[in-house]
């Protein structure tokens, strides 16, 4: 009898503390395939960020260190640059990448830093209880914008694919969603990408996953994947904004 | 035999770290430690090593958090209002218990102050800085020669203790030039170990992190941290005292107990009594064997490039054995050798 399912190598096996419903699994899942697959778990250094993610270094077997809020890109390139043999990876949210942290992930890329970037984005701080982040949609209540985002008031979300993808040096920058399994599956390849550019010393690599976060949204999940599919995709459109090979756009 | 060589003190620290062994180097622009970072520029690429210049000094500070996480000898350096934004990952440093080296050639402060040489950065230094419950090695480096062989060692202490170890220079040090005998040079240290993050190939996986949730671990950590710290003041704490018989102390710390030494030697000329008690690390702050010395003098004068700040430790020491008395020159100036002699004239009545 052979396997044809099993937990990647390159995850444990903890029970996670995400919500039912979290994308965070799922997407934890699918880094941990991209490293097995293509022989990453041991030369792997994972950064980790200031929010629900907090705790890769429970779920990851690989060596992880625990960046301060926003400042994992910085991290990942200390470690990149004293160790170019290494498999060095960032893990971040909305809030840590595109707000606290939008001054170190621009620079990053902008100096091409041979890392792999997996950005979680669920439209709110998720740890702290749901507060308008950086990502947050025109209009969407969170619990800093009670009565719904005013653009005028509070900015307009970033399309961090997007900016990533303008930026000269980056070399693969793409936008996937953790809705439905046919694009889970399209999620994992772009994750892969990201992670074989590394691997093939291309360059920055960058893949924001678009996420539920059913338990601040105040959804359930299925109501939180219509949200995503319906909702978020129309505010971040799916898609490959940069990729120095020309591949499948 | 190696001769000694002219070099600027910024520019011998530097040259002193890769001498160590230094695999990597982050930094950014400030004055006046900018020959520091263009001396990396040049030498740390030439050996085949890291040099980044970071978008900030809280980048250039991560980046050190990252590649000491591996376990590679790596430092910065910055000066007063820089190393004021590196203090939130230092405190994750020392939480998370990695060693590196961070150069301060302090400046005139609060805030962008001016780039004159000042002392005003020694509670910062002492007290930790960041948030939490944490102290560092902090070595004062009184000349350039002094500055050269403490840094050489620094990466050596911090290694074998897992903590950040501060230099802490200022604009006098770090711009003046002067005659040194560099060390001699050690190969890059580029391994992790034995705890860095390298890859989990054949063992379990490692984690660099300061977070500590279950019940009862932070606490316990934190009185770890001050049992590593109770090992390091027994082992590491330096201090010079430059005389055994004398009616005033002086205790002065960096380019102040330059001066100071000077003044006691006009001292001398003039029949007074008088010796520099200097701590060499100002953290450990060398308690003990200040109140040691001090139980010889008539009296105790603090002198400072600030407002007072050192004088909390030697009144600690002290504990009011004889009377302490302080001048300080805060602004980023220093006083004169003349304003000691008269202010000890003064004190002696």
């Amino acid at each position: 009898m052979s396997i044809v399912f099993q937990k990647p190598e390159s995850l444990t096996e903890k029970t996670t503390i995400f919500c039912p419903g979290c994308s965070h699994g799922i997407i934890h899942r699918l880094v941990g395939e991209a490293l097995d697959e293509l022989e990453l778990r041991e030369t792997a250094v994972g950064v980790a960020p200031v929010g629900c993610a907090v705790l890769l270094y429970e779920y990851f077997r690989t060596d992880i260190v625990e960046a301060p809020h926003g400042r994992a890109p910085a991290l990942a390139t200390g470690i990149k640059r004293v160790r170019p043999d290494l498999t060095v990876f960032s893990y971040q949210g909305d809030g840590d990448l595109a707000s606290i942290g939008m001054g170190e992930i621009m620079h990053a890329a902008n100096r091409g830093e041979m890392i792999t970037v997996i950005f979680v984005n669920n439209a709110n701080y998720g740890m702290t209880g749901g507060q308008m982040a950086p990502t947050t949609l025109p209009g969407q209540r969170t619990t800093t914008t009670p009565t719904g985002r005013d653009c005028a008031a509070h900015g307009s979300p970033f399309r961090m694919a997007e900016i990533m993808g303008a930026l000269e040096p980056v070399v693969y920058s793409a936008r996937v969603s953790a809705a439905t399994p046919a694009k889970i599956m399209k999620a994992k390849r772009a994750i892969k990408k990201a992670f074989q550019n590394q691997k093939d010393k291309k360059g920055f690599s960058f893949v924001e996953v678009l996420s539920t976060c059913p338990t601040n949204w105040g959804m359930t999940p299925l109501d939180a994947v219509q949200f995503v599919e319906k909702d978020m995709e129309a505010y971040y459109p799916l898609g490959v904004f940069k990729d120095a090979d020309g591949g499948d756009k | 035999m190696s001769k000694k060589v002219l070099m600027k003190g910024n520019e011998a620290i530097a040259e002193a770290s890769i001498r160590a062994g230094l695999a990597g180097y982050f930094g950014y622009p400030i004055t006046p430690q900018n020959e520091f970072t263009s001396y990396m520029s040049y030498h740390m690429p030439a050996k085949g090593r890291a040099f980044v210049q970071a978008e900030s000094e809280v980048a250039a500070i991560n980046m050190v958090y990252g590649a000491a996480a591996t376990g590679c000898r790596v430092m910065t350096s910055s000066s007063s209002p820089g190393i004021a934004l590196m203090q939130e990952a230092i405190s994750y440093m020392c939480g998370a218990e990695v060693p590196a080296v961070i150069v301060n050639i302090m400046r005139g402060g609060p805030g962008l102050g001016n780039i004159g040489p000042s002392q005003g950065d020694y509670n910062q230094a002492t007290r930790g800085g960041g948030n939490g419950d944490y102290k560092m090695i902090v070595y004062a480096p009184s000349t350039v020669q002094e500055a050269v062989d403490l840094t050489y060692n620094a990466f050596d202490v911090a290694d074998k203790y897992k903590i950040p170890v501060f230099i802490l220079g200022d604009g006098a040090l770090g711009q003046m030039a002067e005659p040194v005998l560099l060390p001699e040079e050690k190969p890059e240290m580029k391994g992790d170990q034995g705890w860095g993050l390298s890859g989990a190939k054949g063992r379990d996986p490692r984690a660099v992190m300061s977070l500590r949730l279950a019940e009862g671990e932070l606490r316990k950590h934190n009185w770890d941290l001050v049992s590593k710290f109770e090992k390091i003041t027994e082992a590491e704490t330096k201090y010079e005292l430059t005389d055994t018989d004398y009616d005033v102390l002086i205790a002065a710390f960096g380019t102040s107990a330059r001066v100071a030494k000077t003044a006691i030697r006009q001292l001398k000329e003039q029949g007074i009594k008088a010796a520099l008690f200097r701590p060499i690390t100002i953290c450990p702050f060398p308690y003990a064997a200040l109140a040691e010395a001090a139980k010889k003098a008539k009296k105790v004068l603090v002198a400072e490039m600030n407002t007072g700040q050192m004088l909390f430790d030697v009144k600690v020491a002290v504990e009011g054995a004889v009377p302490v008395e302080f001048m300080g020159c805060p602004g980023g100036e220093s006083f004169s050798p003349e304003e000691i002699t008269a202010k000890i004239k003064e004190m002696q009545g």
